[in-house]
């Protein structure tokens, strides 16, 4: 994962509330095994007019001109403005990959689904929650003035506004450390091997249930 | 980094008391490795549930840091959102979209290559995960269970704490048999009373979403609690746990009790001698204390309820049988009436239209909220001397395991929807996301006992309206919309 640090960049406002990852990236995209080509096709279903399939580029499609992201002047944004529970529904890491392929580092919004939370921090894409009365601020100089860049500094913890007001904004201090290092969450993890082998020894022996499977299911099933 | 972890494991040895604890502090206890400087905990996970689509990546990104899965019998796994429902006996080789098939091929050799069970395309026991894990009995209480799937949440009907997951995550239980996260807060949702004839845990849950919302309850555990909870059987109770997510929260639980415990019993990963008494004394204490206490709580009176249909683009755009569309006019605020107003559109509806009358294109029953033996019954009991309505183009029986589907076969089910004019198939996630042939076309209209309503989720332009088994058999022989107590 590349370090994150600060982001100067284009604002796209998506006024929308409960955007879900079947918005982002539409089901018939999750077939590819890999982690990447996925951002011609953030928002498929409303960024074309006509029905995605993998392999077909975005330059034969129809476009949906009313959708934002088609909107000329946005077409450099690097940060996504969003409304409550952006990124519910299901648990598919390609609505990540997808904004990060497209372009988008930074999403802003007054309150994100859990699962996709968690998500953005394992990939570099920061999720910043702010208060409802920003967002609505942001979304009216946004709409109005699509030139204007925001500044996003993670070690400072805070959005800066084009009139240079900054907005501070708060992050669990783990998920910021890795996200501005670049870490391997895995590697850290199991620099606690020790602790997870600790744990697990005594675990056995309250609950050795769960450790002894029958036999028979260790087998593959018959007609295999 | 200097992550400070204090040993934990001492903690949750049952027996010891812990009067004011909830149902879900005490399995989170019970899995604590270590606790991080900042409130992030590493979690013991004891059951890992994978699928086609979601752990390519993880596997791959395994390989290639060189690492090894950390405890393979903890994971368990089975091809179920790509696979056709049809023409099944060909294995693979059925799989006519080359890229899917890809996928399932995948996970076929990173089961073979790690030695991870699979319940493979061609295997009796093949189903959809969230169906197959209670069926085994390799969903025990007090597990902690993670899947890259948002409808791991079923799981949780065990008293078991179980989350969906991204593909990062299943490389790093796959690696560490961890999960690092913070831990959620107690939502109590108490349902006493007794849900009316006709209904089903698919109208509570339904119920229960809109009351509070898609974000509800994020940030969140939810515990079903209260009479008519107890009431329900474990295939009720999942149904009601798998659809936590969308009111927001990761998982939803219901506290062990005798059905619990009656359901695993000889299930074919279930303990059994000294080992089912020893985890029964343990699960008979995964129940919250009278003295805990919860963040949040609703009450709902069952037997107040009617049968649901969602008539919008989110599970929370709800409504009773008797009820109509909302008026975008009526809504508190612009961006409300904007969001009414849009799913309206989407939908093909009109403001204060009444949901009974609505015609519709085609039936689908199944998924892993609706797929199981009981949802079967109640459907097939509504089918039963009928026929579907000649407007119906297609009206799917999706079963949720090859075992589902053996076991209405053997009860007469199979017949009852054959001779209605149903197809019936073979098990997989089919219409409800409509990764593989089974899905909508532009416009057209669809009852479905799935879980979410989503714009283009049964295919693309496709209408999703989600109601329970019993309301989509009913629907399938009207043609349109009914009251379900009405036929019963």
């Amino acid at each position: 994962m590349n370090p994150f640090s600060t982001v100067t960049g284009q604002v796209v406002p998506l006024d929308r509330a409960n955007v879900d990852t079947d918005q982002i990236i539409p089901k018939q995209f999750l077939k590819s095994i890999r982690r990447t080509g996925f951002g011609d096709n953030l928002f498929d279903g409303w960024r074309f007019l006509d029905e995605g399939e993998i392999g077909r580029t975005p330059n034969e499609r129809r476009l949906n001109h009313e959708f934002v992201l088609n909107d000329p002047r946005y077409q450099d944004a690097q940060i996504l403005l969003a409304r409550e529970n952006f990124g519910c529904g299901s648990s598919r890491e390609h609505a990540v990959w997808a904004l990060l392929e497209y372009g988008i580092r930074v999403v802003i919004a007054p309150s994100f689904a859990d699962i996709f939370f968690s998500n953005c921090f394992k990939n570099g894409l920061l999720p910043i929650v702010l208060e409802e009365e920003i967002i609505e601020e942001l979304f009216q100089i946004a709409q109005r003035n699509a030139a204007i860049d925001l500044v996003v500094d993670l070690p400072a913890q805070t959005v800066t506004l084009p009139d240079h007001r900054s907005v501070p904004f708060t992050i669990d201090a783990n998920r910021k450390h890795s996200l501005v290092n670049g870490l391997d969450d895995i590697g850290l993890t199991l620099a606690e091997s020790d602790q997870i082998e600790r744990f697990e020894e005594a675990y056995k022996q309250t609950m050795p249930w769960l450790f002894e499977q029958p036999a028979e299911t260790d087998q593959k099933g018959p007609n295999s | 980094m200097q992550a400070r972890l204090i040993h934990c494991a001492a903690a949750f040895l049952p027996g010891i008391p812990m009067s004011s604890s909830t149902l879900y502090d005490k399995v989170w206890d019970a899995h604590v490795v270590g606790q991080r400087a900042d409130g992030q905990t590493m979690i013991y996970i004891d059951r890992h549930l994978l699928h086609e689509v979601t752990s390519p990546q993880a596997f791959e990104g395994l390989k290639l840091a060189g690492r090894q899965p950390w405890r393979i019998a903890a994971n368990l796994a089975t091809p179920d959102h790509n696979v056709p429902t049809d023409n099944r006996a060909a294995g693979i080789d059925g799989i006519t979209d080359l890229i899917a098939r890809e996928q399932v091929v995948t996970l076929d050799n990173n089961c073979r290559e790690y030695g991870i069970t699979q319940f493979d395309i061609l295997d009796p026991r093949q189903g959809i995960v969230h169906v197959i894990g209670p069926e085994q009995g390799a969903t025990l209480p007090g597990m902690t269970i993670v899947c890259g799937d948002s409808h791991t949440s079923t799981h949780g009907a065990f008293a078991a704490l179980a989350q969906g997951i991204g593909t990062s995550d299943v490389e790093h239980v796959l690696a560490t048999q961890c999960l690092v996260q913070s831990k959620a807060g107690n939502f109590s949702v108490e349902v006493d009373g007794h849900l009316p004839d006709g209904l089903s845990a698919k109208d509570l849950v339904l119920a229960i979403i809109g009351r509070i919302g898609t974000a509800g309850a994020t940030g969140h555990t939810i515990e079903y609690r209260g009479s008519a909870i107890r009431a329900l059987t474990m295939e009720g109770r999942m149904t009601l746990c798998n659809m936590s997510i969308e009111a927001g929260a990761r998982a939803g639980m219901v506290a062990v009790d005798d059905t619990t415990l009656e359901y695993l019993r000889d299930r074919p990963f279930a303990p059994v001698g000294e080992n089912w008494q020893a985890a029964e004394q343990y699960w008979r204490t995964l129940v919250s204390d009278d003295a805990a206490t919860f963040d949040q709580e609703l009450r709902i009176d069952a037997g107040s309820l009617v049968p649901q249909i969602t008539w919008g683009t989110s599970p929370e755009m709800v409504i009773g049988v008797d009820a109509a569309t909302p008026d975008p006019a009526a809504a508190p605020d612009a961006q409300a009436a904007d969001g009414i107003q849009r799913a309206l559109d989407y939908m093909g509806l009109g403001a204060s239209q009444p949901i009974q009358g609505v015609g519709l294109d085609r039936i689908f029953i199944g998924s892993c909220t609706n797929s199981r033996i009981e949802d079967l019954r109640a459907a097939a009991a509504i089918v039963k001397g009928h026929k579907v309505a000649g407007n119906i183009k297609q009206a799917l029986v999706v079963p949720g395991s090859g075992l589902v589907k053996a076991q209405a076969e053997r009860e007469g089910l199979a017949d009852i929807f054959l001779a209605a004019g149903f197809e019936w198939r073979s098990a997989g996630c089919s219409m409800c996301l409509a990764m593989n042939p089974d899905r909508l076309q532009p416009e057209e209209r669809c009852a479905s006992t799935s879980n979410r309503n989503f714009e283009g989720r049964q295919g693309h332009g496709g209408r999703t309206h989600l109601v329970g088994p019993a309301m989509a058999a009913a629907a399938a022989v009207a043609g349109h919309f009914v009251d379900v107590r009405e036929v019963a």
